[in-house]
């Protein structure tokens, strides 16, 4: 049990042991503490902008609606599946470590980054193209082709600027969060192919996989929030 | 973190659950549900989704270490606390 | 008694293991970057100072004789900002519990020292960046940064100054991180949490909030420039925005950060309470509950800052009867640190001087955050000198004077010297008179009507206010001693052995100054927290430590 002073033993000459910790184990447990505490702060900064969206949406329902058909739907829900691969090879990637596979690691990682890239190539396409749709909120925002397209109801199309905003802002952020997460895979995946990483230490890999999943479950409910808002066929 | 190593056939069960609930949630979407349930539907399978990677990819189900789970749920509280204290705000205004 | 040069001389410690600018600006030991954050959050205190002279320099008059108003509004917003961020915000933490926590657990360091190290060059690019936007005018928007003003309005430098705030968010939320770690993994044998000093519960506490509360705000400001350079309009009212949304949620980050400005001073009060009255803390674990009591208590209450802004009035009263709460924790300590001194055998030492001006002063203002939390008066009261004096005795009767006391109660353990006694009461008593003088006309001028942020006002003011001014150039002269002679002392102070205050607690077992690994051997821990009876008991020399 890791909450509990840590007492010396003989396990001195692994390298990667930093000197003011007693053991590998001390390390690896305060290590692994400090992502989950990391990913903690992470989640009340994403609260923030949930927090916004949550009032937004309860004082313009119908607007949030209308701007959500904005999206689409099966990109939206291709790019959810590539994200979710990705926190797939990352897992396995974490295994193939503890088995002591480097091959199979390196090329998980790679994978992870490739889906990561794959999902950050789709979202600057769908980024460019509500731009060119002139969704950015701004002195050119214009929904006209929203409101043609759904005249039956009745919205304020400046309220739907509220909806983009958000829908940038927080995209916008979990995109960024994924670029440094990829960046942060480069690192660890040339550490893995020089051999750093096996079943005695693979502590960076773990905890860069905490923070990649909890980037896929920042978008497992952006994906609900942003594009399913209220899909169903109108009269 | 832990040292009891998840098996594969776990890691991809859990991978195509998630496609399904993917799938399955962007399929309801379309289906007229009348709001709220529509919104509560997709926050659920939503959750579901999020505990089963926490649970299985992050590896808290297998972990022994209360302090992991208590920070979770602690960031979890908090968050709902600025969500629901805010929103007291919110729903009360028209009240007065 | 042995001459300086050659005691220092000869045992290594944390001071003299390296010499030169990269040993420092490069180091990792949790002691030397303590110093670093000394040095530069001195300086930002001094700026800090510097705008509050001229702020009371032009409330000498009733005429705005001194500065434009507009000019005005960059003085006190950066005084604000300068003393929050700059400031209280890092400086216990960051100075004393950089230093201490490792020690006072029996650890060799943090459980992260290059992210410590990192917090530190976080908290000085920030700084630069917001002496940079000073230099360039500043921000006129308050520190609170109210929007529309700030995002739509105002021709200050509010992107700058929220960019330098949100960068020493981080360092804040990383110095938080790596306490919680520490005093989670790093216990030394038999340290367990009920063995723990409180400045320790006190500092795991602030660290909570720093974790869960500071992102929130750098979230927010990055919306607010969001908004200022992109026109995002987020909380732009003509497109279907809440100004009050932004108001929402600034303080839920920035109520619990007065949290964490005021409990790491609680942390010092117990150390030096127990120490200056030689007794055990009355209510050990009722104390360090109340630290967690706070911390959490403190994320409920924060639409007390908004009740007139807007909110509903039921909110409004949820949020009253939340802030009712939070006093309750605050009260148990204080009680507990009366019946602490109760029949102790008081030695009236400067940091005990500084924590009996701690304990009246953060009472009363706390007592005034009780009359505000009330909606009836806080209506009449809000947005007047009465808020400015209510939390300038906690923030400054309250986290300076604690901080102070840390200050000059570890001062041997950091530099190895004692500092004048004589000198330091003085400078105590100077603070204390100075800091009453300046302040309680301000609770005065609040009630009958002063607006805050207003650079005049009606005549019939100008008594009270010549008065506080009056008291602020005391007060500055109090803060200035300190200073020259902590300084004078590190060459020509009385070199301090390893426990100068017979204190208990594990960084008194080592050295003045310590080694860089701080103990010699882990220590294993068998004895409670301030077991002054048996460190004064009369038969056997106990040393302390068990």
């Amino acid at each position: 049990m890791a909450d509990r002073p840590a007492v010396e033993s003989i396990e001195q000459h692994n390298l990667a042991l930093q000197h003011h910790f007693v053991n590998m184990e001390q390390q690896r447990n305060a290590a692994s503490l400090g992502m989950w505490l990391f990913l903690a702060t992470e989640i009340m900064f994403f609260g923030g902008l949930f927090c916004s969206y949550l009032i937004y949406r309860y004082w313009y329902p119908n607007e949030f609606a209308i701007a959500s058909r904005a999206l689409s739907l099966p990109i939206g829900t291709v790019n959810t599946a590539v994200l979710i691969c990705s926190s797939l090879t990352v897992a396995l990637s974490v295994r193939a470590a503890q088995v002591g596979q480097r091959k199979m690691l390196v090329i998980l990682l790679l994978l992870t980054m490739l889906f990561g890239l794959t999902f950050l190539g789709v979202k600057g396409y769908e980024w460019h193209d509500e731009y060119e749709r002139h969704h950015v909120p701004g002195l050119a925002f214009n929904i006209s082709d929203l409101t043609a397209e759904y005249p039956q109801i009745h919205i304020d199309p400046v309220h739907t600027q509220l909806f983009f905003a958000l829908y940038f802002a927080m995209t916008g952020l979990h995109a960024l969060h994924m670029i440094i997460g990829v960046g942060l895979f480069c690192f660890i995946t040339f550490y893995a192919w020089k051999g750093h990483y096996g079943p005695d230490y693979h502590t960076p890999l773990e905890n860069s996989g905490l923070y990649w999943h909890f980037v896929d479950i920042v978008w497992i409910y952006l994906f609900p929030l942003l594009y399913l808002i209220d899909r169903h066929p109108l009269k | 973190m832990s040292e009891h190593i998840v098996s594969s056939k776990t890691y991809y069960t859990i991978w195509i659950i998630l496609l399904v609930l993917t799938a399955v949630t962007a399929w309801i979407a379309t289906v007229d549900l009348r709001p709220p349930l529509n919104t509560i539907v997709a926050l659920l399978i939503a959750s579901g989704k999020a505990t089963i990677v926490v649970l299985f990819f992050m590896h808290v189900k297998y972990t022994s270490e209360k302090l992991t789970k208590t920070v979770l749920v602690a960031a979890v509280f908090w968050l709902l606390i600025l969500l629901a204290l805010s929103m007291a705000d919110y729903t009360t205004r028209h009240l007065l | 008694m042995a001459t300086a040069t050659t005691i220092v001389a000869e045992r290594e410690n944390y001071l003299n293991k390296e010499f030169g600018i990269r040993s420092w600006l490069l180091t990792t030991d949790h002691k030397r970057i303590a110093l670093l954050y000394l040095i530069w959050i001195t300086f930002f205190f001094f700026i800090g100072g510097f705008y509050a002279l001229l702020i009371r320099l032009e409330l000498l008059t009733p005429a705005g004789d001194l500065v434009q108003s507009d000019t005005y509004n960059k003085l006190f917003s950066m005084h604000g900002q300068v003393m929050i961020f700059f400031f209280l915000i890092p400086s216990i933490p960051a100075v004393l519990g950089n230093f201490l926590v490792p020690m006072m657990i029996g650890a060799k360091d943090l459980a992260f020292p290059r992210i410590n190290l990192l917090s530190w060059y976080l908290l000085v690019v920030s700084g630069i960046l917001m002496l940079h936007a000073m230099m360039l005018g500043g921000v006129d928007t308050g520190w609170t940064f109210y929007t529309p003003f700030s995002t739509a309005f105002s021709n200050s430098h509010v992107i700058e100054a929220g960019v330098s705030i949100f960068i020493a968010g981080f360092s804040s939320i990383l110095t938080g991180l790596n306490f919680v770690v520490t005093i989670h993994r790093m216990r030394a044998p038999g340290m367990t949490w009920g063995r723990l000093p409180l400045f320790i519960w006190a500092h795991y506490a602030t660290s909570i909030i720093q974790l869960l509360g500071t992102p929130v705000l750098a979230v927010t400001l990055l919306l607010v420039v969001a908004d200022r350079a992109a026109n995002m309009g987020i909380f732009d009212a003509t497109r279907g925005g809440d100004p009050l949304l932004f108001q929402h949620l600034f303080w839920f980050y920035s109520h619990p950060a007065v949290y964490i400005m005021i409990l790491p001073s609680m942390g010092v009060i117990n150390e030096v309470i127990t120490c200056f009255s030689r007794k055990r803390v009355f209510g050990y674990a009722f104390v360090a509950f109340a630290s967690i009591a706070i911390a959490v208590l403190g994320f409920l209450v924060w639409a007390h800052h908004m009740f007139v802004a807007g909110i509903s009035l039921y909110s409004a009263l949820i949020f009253s009867l939340l802030s009712y709460s939070v006093a309750v924790p605050s009260a148990i300590k204080v009680f507990n640190w009366t019946a602490t001194m109760y029949k102790g055998s008081i030695q009236y030492n400067t940091p005990l001087l500084y924590a009996l001006g701690f304990i009246g002063l953060f009472t009363m203002g706390g007592m005034t955050g009780l009359f505000l939390a009330c909606l009836g008066i806080d209506v009449h009261v809000t947005d007047t000198y009465f808020v400015i004096a209510h939390f300038h005795y906690i923030m400054v009767g309250g986290a300076v004077m604690g901080y102070l006391a840390g200050i000059h109660f570890w001062w041997p353990k950091i530099s190895g010297r004692m500092y004048p006694e004589g000198w330091g009461r003085l400078a105590a008593l100077i603070v204390f008179i100075g800091f009453n003088l300046t302040f309680f006309p301000q609770f005065i001028l609040g009630y009958l009507g002063m607006p805050r942020r207003y650079w005049q006002y009606p005549p019939e003011f100008q008594v009270l206010n010549v008065l506080s001014t009056a008291g602020s150039t005391i007060l500055a002269v109090g803060y200035v001693l300190p200073m020259i002679y902590l300084l004078w002392s590190m060459r020509y102070g009385k070199i301090a052995d390893e426990n100068p205050w017979r204190a208990a607690g594990l960084e008194w077992t080592t050295a003045s100054p310590p080694p860089t690994t701080n103990f010699e051997e882990t220590p294993v821990v068998t004895w409670e927290a301030y077991n002054y009876d048996e460190i004064d008991a009369p038969q056997q020399e106990v040393k302390v430590g068990g």
